[in-house]
């Protein structure tokens, strides 16, 4: 086979929706492998090594992303139902909610605000666009919401996912190190604040520490995100018109 | 199994009809989530298919938000204008967030668990 050939064959290939899913669940497969073997250290996050590897052939191969999408939508098309399905773990968390529920409404507002205001108010006083403001705002809630949320304010969906999941590893890796620099012992304080600033990859990280740390942070990226998609778009609109 | 991934499913739909019909800001999937919770706080004990389906959805959350991350990609010319107002504001303000609401809320939990050896656990 010679290079003619095998350009013609990717050609092909690469207008297959086939494609496109086969490169998303083998690259994930590969960042969750070097993930394990790394003990699970947060640097490794499979979903920065998938999007590297993946960013990687579609950069060699000159395809267009909306090439790759055409198999890795059926991927992406999941994530409403697997939002959905937060309702669940949620549900599981009903004793705790019952029990506390001022004290943790309250909590999920003020880091809902803290999150989303400190974040524009930043990236504005730095210089940023309009529209990066408006991708960057939901930047705290889980992407599919975050990306339904940029969208209803004039931000860039594709934008917003990057900076969720840039947001999520930033603090599964670096919160708990400031959180222990404050001195912050309760893990369901710990859990918490990890929920509501880093959704589901710290989320995921907060289960792997202490399992009351996984399920305050689950209890709050879920209560968050509702929180978020309730109130962003509203103070969004009244705020800026 | 199937009945299960269906109900997930109207949940989702029913969601997206009213955020739709109503024109809410909302996106379908967390009004979906909200009937589903409220659907399970009366039903009280869940049936174990529907448990089942929605933990292995969660099970690998984490690989849904590959194709969307990919879209970086797209990015680069936006990044490359503002990648310096986006990385500061991302990086202050989610450890600013996290130690508030961390803060608040070990003063606001009532005093019960607590984490002794979080410098060596963590």
């Amino acid at each position: 086979m010679n290079e003619t050939d095998i350009t013609q064959l990717w050609v092909y290939l690469s207008t297959k929706p086939l494609t496109g899913l086969t490169i998303t669940l083998v690259a994930y497969a590969i960042g969750f492998w070097l993930y394990q073997k790394s003990n699970r250290n947060p640097i490794c996050n499979p979903v920065v090594i998938a999007i590297a590897l993946i960013a990687f052939v579609l950069h060699l191969t000159g395809t267009p992303y909306a090439a790759y999408f055409e198999g890795a939508q059926f991927v992406h098309f999941l994530l409403g139902p697997a939002t959905v399905a937060l309702a669940v773990p949620l549900f599981r968390q009903t004793a705790t909610l019952k029990r506390a529920l001022p004290v943790i409404v309250f909590g999920v507002l003020f880091g809902s605000l803290v999150a989303s205001a400190s974040t524009v108010i930043l990236a504005w006083a730095l210089g940023a666009s309009p529209e990066t403001l408006a991708s960057l705002a939901p930047k705290s809630v889980t992407t599919p919401v975050a990306m339904g949320i940029a969208e209803e304010i004039g931000g860039v969906p594709a934008l917003t996912a990057v900076c969720v999941i840039a947001t999520g590893i930033v603090g599964a890796t670096l919160g708990p190190m400031v959180m222990n620099m404050a001195r912050l012992k309760d893990w369901r304080a710990r859990g918490f604040a990890m929920g509501v600033a880093a959704h589901g990859i710290g989320t995921a990280r907060a289960f792997q520490v202490n399992e009351t740390a996984g399920a305050f942070s689950g209890l709050a990226m879920g209560l968050n995100t509702m929180a978020t998609a309730l109130t962003i778009p509203f103070l969004w609109h009244w705020i800026f018109g | 199994m199937i009945a299960a991934f269906a109900l997930i499913l109207v949940c989702q739909l029913f969601g997206e009809v009213v955020s739709e019909l109503f024109d809410l800001p909302v996106p379908g999937p967390v009004i979906g989530l909200v009937l589903l919770f409220f659907g399970l706080l009366i039903s009280r004990k869940p049936p174990k298919v529907l448990t089942d389906a929605a933990d292995n959805l969660l099970i690998h959350f984490s690989l849904l938000f590959v194709p969307a991350g990919v879209g970086v990609v797209t990015q680069i010319d936006r990044l490359k204008g503002d990648w310096l107002p986006i990385a500061a504001a991302l990086t202050v303000s989610t450890l600013l967030t996290m130690v508030l609401t961390a803060l608040l809320m070990s003063k606001l939990f009532p005093k019960q668990e607590t984490a002794e050896k979080a410098e060596d656990a963590q």
